[in-house]
């Protein structure tokens, strides 16, 4: 095993201010940034807050970013980086700091509140619910988020924008709809929700110009533009935008 | 719901306090900390669309050597006005009279202009490229407001599907000009030069960038909610979607072969090379 020592930047502070700090810390064969930054906590700065649980890339919690990228920190190994390169890890900055490496993602389970839930189809009781695989594996990619919160972070209509905060809901709530919308069994149309219609309305999805960077930090490679919100919006012009099909679709209210 | 509530509109904040500067956020002065090279992609996309564009608009306001029999470039095809040059059998309609002294590119470079410029790749391509917003991801845009597609007038890139329905009828049209390549000059059939070869390669990508579209994968079945009772439409949608993934290659790739098949014609047309024939 090789180690040798690398120059780390960490962002220490909280919403008062704070600053850039070096240090020179240890680094073996195999580590993570996360692996780094706890021993940064064991040596150097044992009080250094970062949020973190599972190691594995599965919890969503230790987002940050590294040399301004937004990613996980125990997903992003070390050999990724030269040995003279400086490492420059910051909290998320699209969230308000709460102390170092820990922001204020409370935002998002705002959003998440506001997406009505699935709709139980009328006679069928929990248990009963038969679907055919082919009907729910697009949901299912969606099903893989983590909510590590990194592509909400890495938006800049609400990272630019604070702003637009009220009225965007961000790609992985977006995404959440989606799934809800190509769902089989949602009965959310039955009770008057159009989801589609809603996420333009309701959750702005106008607001989304699909220049895919929340594709591009996803750590669980799920294609959130290409799968989701394109076809949200496509689904949304439907039927806003689309006298056609939306005539057809009141002709014959076909069960899709 | 609470995503509709209108904040007040509150004096928009300095450049040094809106963004990730923004108050509450960590405090970090430089806009972003990126380290590698974020400004080359959209600086490679901006410089290959701007050379594109510079080119096709030289040609379609050029109203010359556009025709070679038996090849016609894409760019002029259908044409439309009464001013083109006869096309043994081509899609020469003189729908627009004497009346229209402009190019008659300019009625028909219109629909793939739309086509392409209201295309998903495209808008990534050029909101990063040219509007910076963002110029990568994590890179702070210079823009004070960003309504994104809400408004006029790029709410109207929800006409895609329109443009995507044209689309497929100059696709129609280029593979009719393909396969009159397949004739001599005098219009007798059993004829291929290299421009035959070339109108071929262009119309293979052309088709494949726009069944690639995604307004194409959700019209074949996106749309369906249950694909086990549209099983052909499932089938489909599972092509298109293999298309879908190289939606950026083909959008690049056809749009150089349309660039190249027009320049061949050019050449030919304009008495600068002899079209190589094989039989």
């Amino acid at each position: 095993m090789t180690s040798y020592e690398a120059h780390f930047k960490v962002w220490r502070g909280d919403a008062e201010g704070g600053d850039l700090r070096d240090y020179q810390v240890e680094v073996n064969d195999g580590e993570v940034v996360l692996d780094i930054v706890h021993r940064l906590q064991a040596t150097q700065a044992p009080d250094l807050a970062v949020r973190w649980n599972c190691k594995a890339g599965k919890c969503g919690s230790c987002s940050a970013e590294v040399n301004g990228r937004p990613r996980l920190m125990c997903m992003t190994r070390m050999s990724v980086f030269t040995r003279d390169e400086t490492v420059t890890v910051t909290p998320m900055r699209t969230f308000p700091v709460v102390r170092d490496l820990v922001t204020d993602v409370s935002l998002n389970y705002t959003k998440a509140r506001e997406v009505p839930s699935f709709v139980p189809p009328e006679g069928v009781a929990p248990g009963e619910y038969r679907m055919a695989q082919v009907d729910v594996e697009r949901s299912q990619e969606f099903r893989k988020c983590i909510e590590c919160f990194l592509c909400q972070n890495t938006c800049h209509v609400v990272r630019d924008h604070d702003e637009n905060k009220p009225a965007f809901s961000g790609p992985r709530f977006l995404m959440r709809i989606a799934e809800l919308d190509m769902h089989p069994l949602d009965a959310a149309a039955d009770h008057g929700l159009t989801r589609a219609t809603s996420a333009q309305d309701d959750h702005g999805l106008g607001y989304c110009n699909i220049t895919k960077c929340c594709t591009e930090v996803c750590p669980e490679q799920i294609k959130i533009t290409d799968n989701a919100l394109i076809p949200l919006k496509e689904r949304a012009a439907d039927r806003k935008y689309d006298p056609l099909v939306w005539l057809g679709s009141r002709i014959r209210r076909r069960g899709q | 719901m609470a995503t509709g509530t209108t904040p007040a509109a509150p004096p928009a904040p300095s450049p040094r306090d809106r963004g990730v500067r923004a108050p509450g956020r960590a405090a970090i002065t430089a806009p972003h900390l990126r380290t590698d090279r974020w400004w080359l992609p959209p600086l490679v996309t901006a410089l290959g669309l701007a050379a594109f564009v510079g080119y096709s608009t030289w040609r379609a306001f050029a109203n010359a050597d556009y025709y070679a029999a038996p090849y016609v470039s894409p760019f002029y095809s259908p044409c439309l006005a009464h001013n083109c040059v006869p096309m043994k059998g081509g899609a020469d309609w003189a729908l627009f009279g004497p009346w229209w002294g402009l190019s008659p590119a300019l009625l028909v470079l219109i629909f793939p202009l739309g086509f392409r410029a209201t295309c998903y790749y495209y808008r990534k391509a050029y909101y990063r490229g040219f509007y910076a917003a963002p110029p990568a991801c994590a890179v702070a845009e210079p823009h004070a407001k960003y309504t994104g597609e809400t408004r006029f007038p790029l709410i109207l890139q929800n006409l895609h599907r329109y443009f995507f329905y044209i689309a497929l009828l100059v696709a129609g049209i280029l593979t009719y000009d393909t396969a009159l390549g397949f004739r001599d000059t005098h219009g007798a059939w059993g004829h291929m030069g290299l421009g035959t070869l070339v109108l071929l390669a262009n119309i293979a990508l052309i088709w494949a960038y726009t069944l690639s579209c995604h307004s194409c994968r959700h019209i074949v079945g996106g749309r369906l909610r249950h694909f086990s009772r549209h099983p052909v439409r499932y089938r489909l949608w599972s092509w298109v979607g293999v298309l879908n993934r190289r939606h950026m290659l083909l959008a690049w790739s056809s749009l150089i072969s349309v660039g190249i098949a027009d320049l061949y014609v050019y050449l030919v047309a304009s008495g600068a090379f002899d079209d190589p024939r094989f039989f």
